[in-house]
């Protein structure tokens, strides 16, 4: 085995040191890479939900069905999305806490951010419940609900990946430089309230 | 040297000995994530899925050697069709080119292993279940899928057996589940290049196979999403009562048209990129040329990827697409024929004086360039619009399209397998047999997919059980090949098993080629490099001795 690298070692005196190349030993720009190049292909799949309703919407003369309003934007609506879009700040509180090591801090108010999404969820359920139209209504039904939930599924794996977190916030010595961990996961949750600003205003502001 | 491994294999010595080699075969059976156990997995797994697939050609062949339909009935020949494409494009060449790049990459860019191990293995073990999902619609009381494999709705959608758990249903999940898979990979393969790649692999020292393999993972990342989204509405559709694709209630069966082939044009880039990564990897060596033309070939491959994501709409053509629509994407389609057209001109280029080494993956690689460049013609001759309507529809499509997954893809796989079968088994493989195989592969290949041209331009249309008894004479004959094609790989498969359990112990650069793979031995150590390389100097320095990457060691 000398004799194979040994040539790499001679040559590495003779030529100029190797410089270019990636980065190997970086693991939080490796994990943080990965966790956009995912995102960017998240967010093709919305794009194409979003493509197919614009689509549909615009070639599809009556929209909505005789009898049916549309989705309705009520005062909840407004108010859970306000909590959804408000609980990024408060994820990005978090984070801060924990870059200072405030690891209390950092913990109360990742719970809240979870709590948050999960008002969120608890609204979004009740909405759905008080439209006047269903999954088989045309396609207007089909593309609110499909959109809208996946879109509370991304919400729901975001809560998912947040209690993980706030689980490996307990293990001694684990937080104590900070996690790249917690920042994927807070750049998922930045990602799922930017998504939402898109699906309400196509859905509810679209009239 | 063959003798010794015998009796090595057959007299276990040493306990411990016998242990080690018992882990080593279960290890592929399990969750392992080192890159090079995760890249066979995915081999042996796809090429298990093509013979399935392979086997279902053979029974359509038979179906078509006479012009009625006496074979099997209608509803099954149409789910042979659909199977036979859907395991061919999702479960061989997707996962083997997969395969063959996991086992790779990290190695030509210097690296311990993939990015992210976990996801790797994770991406690997969502495909057998996705195929065996598949496979087993064919229990189902009505039978598998009969769509074909881009499903198109209302078609796709119509269920008329009334289950809940129907074909349609099953061939939705599995696409769904491998889309899932395959991003998994995607992101993989795209962080490994961008991040993972050794001190001095500046990207205009990466080889033409790592660029391949870059661009196609590239376009699974930016392209997969829609496909899988549009599969997903059609599932609504079946099953939850959606009318996203339904004429009559308000949806527009037009958008999965272009849902699907938004993916389903680039995804052809997908394939056929890393096929000619493995070209440009096996012409040099066995020509003893540099590449020609390294940069433009590097380019060419980057603009291929972007040229293919512009095209999608060739295949709408004759789905009622406004004509200013028409005429634009038939120019872009005529545009990928630049691109091509660089590299094939660099492997000529590449061969032009050199010292030709005609061992078997030269000869894959030869024979697949050549089929590629007939394949390209046929393409560029249906990007043209009103060729393409008068075709539409016809076995011209068919000949074309297995011209490029068959005699393009497919050989080049072979190829590749041969070229690296020592480096991923440490064994040397059979060249009289390799040989044997690939004039089989060869004319069956020709004599199968050679006679679609003519039938199509005469008008026999596909998906097709029975026919006009005119067009009997070219689908004997395609058939025949057919048949052949189905031999070709007996010879393929003993030759990999018997080589593997006995073959000669291959030394750790037995094609004395350049490229990081080749410096560590056959097969690799478990870490791939004690020391991660330093990398000076571009690809392909053959023929200049003073390089580092042209002093191969050949002890082991």
């Amino acid at each position: 085995m000398e004799n194979i690298f040994g040539s790499f070692r001679q040559l590495r005196r003779s030529r100029i040191q190797g410089r270019g190349g990636g980065k190997p030993e970086d693991d939080r720009g490796k994990v943080l890479f990965g966790v956009l190049a995912f995102m960017m292909s998240e967010s093709l799949v919305f794009m194409s939900f979003i493509t197919a309703y614009i689509g549909l919407r615009l070639s599809t003369s009556p929209w909505q069905p005789p009898g049916v309003s549309g989705p309705k934007l009520s005062s909840e609506t407004i108010i859970t999305s306000v909590v959804l879009l408000s609980s990024s700040l408060v994820i990005y509180l978090a984070e801060r806490a924990l870059k200072r090591r405030k690891v209390n801090r950092f913990r109360w108010l990742w719970a809240t951010t979870t709590a948050m999404g999960a008002y969120f969820l608890y609204g979004e359920v009740k909405d759905w419940l008080s439209e006047d139209f269903s999954l088989s209504t045309g396609a207007i039904g089909g593309t609110f609900y499909i959109i809208t939930g996946f879109h509370g599924l991304h919400v729901f794996v975001g809560m998912l990946l947040q209690t993980i977190m706030l689980f490996r916030s307990f293990i001694r010595g684990n937080y104590d430089k900070g996690h790249y961990g917690v920042t994927a996961v807070s750049w998922f949750w930045h990602f799922v309230d930017a998504i939402w600003v898109i699906v309400f205003s196509i859905f509810f502001l679209w009239r | 040297m063959t003798n010794n491994s015998i009796q090595n294999i057959d007299s276990p010595i040493d306990p411990e000995g016998s242990q080690g080699e018992l882990e080593e075969w279960w290890r592929y059976f399990t969750f392992n994530k080192d890159h090079k156990v995760i890249g066979i997995q995915y081999l042996v797994t796809a090429f298990i899925f093509f013979l399935i697939a392979g086997f279902m050609a053979m029974v359509i062949r038979g179906e078509l050697i006479t012009p009625e339909s006496d074979l099997v009935d209608r509803p099954l020949y149409n789910g042979l069709f659909t199977m036979h494409a859907t395991l061919m494009i999702f479960l061989w060449i997707v996962p083997s080119l997969v395969g063959l790049a996991n086992f790779l990459v990290p190695l030509m860019i210097g690296a311990k292993d993939m990015a992210f191990p976990f996801l790797n293995a994770l991406s690997f073990w969502m495909v057998p279940p996705a195929g065996i999902l598949l496979l087993s619609s064919f229990l189902l009381p009505a039978g598998t899928a009969q769509a074909g494999w881009w499903s198109y709705p209302p078609l796709s959608t119509q269920n008329p057996s009334g289950y809940l758990l129907n074909g349609q249903l099953f061939w939705c999940l599995s696409v769904v589940f491998l889309g899932i898979s395959s991003i998994m990979a995607a992101v993989n393969f795209v962080t490994t290049i961008i991040r993972l790649r050794a001190p001095g692999m500046i990207f205009f020292r990466m080889p033409i196979f790592i660029w391949s393999v870059f661009s196609a993972q590239l376009l699974q990342l930016i392209f997969l999403p829609s496909l899988t989204g549009g599969v997903l509405l059609l599932l609504c559709d079946l099953s939850l009562g959606t009318n996203f694709f339904q004429p009559d209630r308000g949806g527009d069966p037009m958008l999965y048209q272009h849902m699907f082939w938004f993916y389903s044009h680039p995804t052809v880039y997908v394939w056929a990129l890393p096929a000619f990564g493995i070209f440009s990897e096996i012409i040099p060596a066995f020509s003893r040329n540099p590449l020609f033309g390294y940069r433009s070939v590097a380019m060419a491959t980057l603009a291929l990827a972007f040229v293919s994501s512009i095209v999608w709409v060739h295949h709408l053509f004759a789905s009622g697409t406004p004509e200013w629509m028409r005429i634009l994407f038939m120019f872009t389609s005529e545009l990928a024929a630049v691109p091509t057209g660089i590299k094939v001109f660099a492997w000529t280029a590449t061969v032009w004086r050199g010292k030709l080494h005609m061992t078997t993956p030269m000869l894959f690689a030869l024979g697949g360039v050549v089929m590629f460049l007939f394949g390209g013609i046929t393409g560029v001759m249906l990007g043209a619009m009103p060729f393409d309507l008068h075709v539409n529809n016809t076995y011209f499509i068919v000949g074309h399209f297995h011209y490029i997954v068959y005699n393009t893809i497919t050989l080049a796989m072979f190829g590749g397998l041969y070229f690296w079968f020592p480096k991923i088994t440490g064994r040397m493989y059979n060249e009289g047999w390799g040989k044997i195989h690939f004039w089989l592969t060869f004319i069956g290949a020709n004599l199968t997919f050679f006679p679609m041209i003519p039938l199509g331009l005469q008008g026999m249309v596909r998906r097709v059980a029975s026919y006009e008894p005119q067009y009997q004479f070219w689908n004997v004959v395609a058939s025949l090949g057919a048949f052949l094609l189905g031999v070709s790989i007996l010879p393929f498969i003993a030759n990999v098993v018997i080589s593997w359990l006995q073959g000669t112990k291959a030394p750790n650069n037995p094609w004395f080629a350049t490229g990081l793979e080749w410096k560590i031995s056959s097969p690799p150590p478990k870490e791939n490099f004690d020391e991660i390389p330093t990398v000076t100097a571009p690809p392909y320095s053959y023929g200049k001795p003073k390089t580092w990457a042209s002093s191969p060691t050949t002890e082991g």
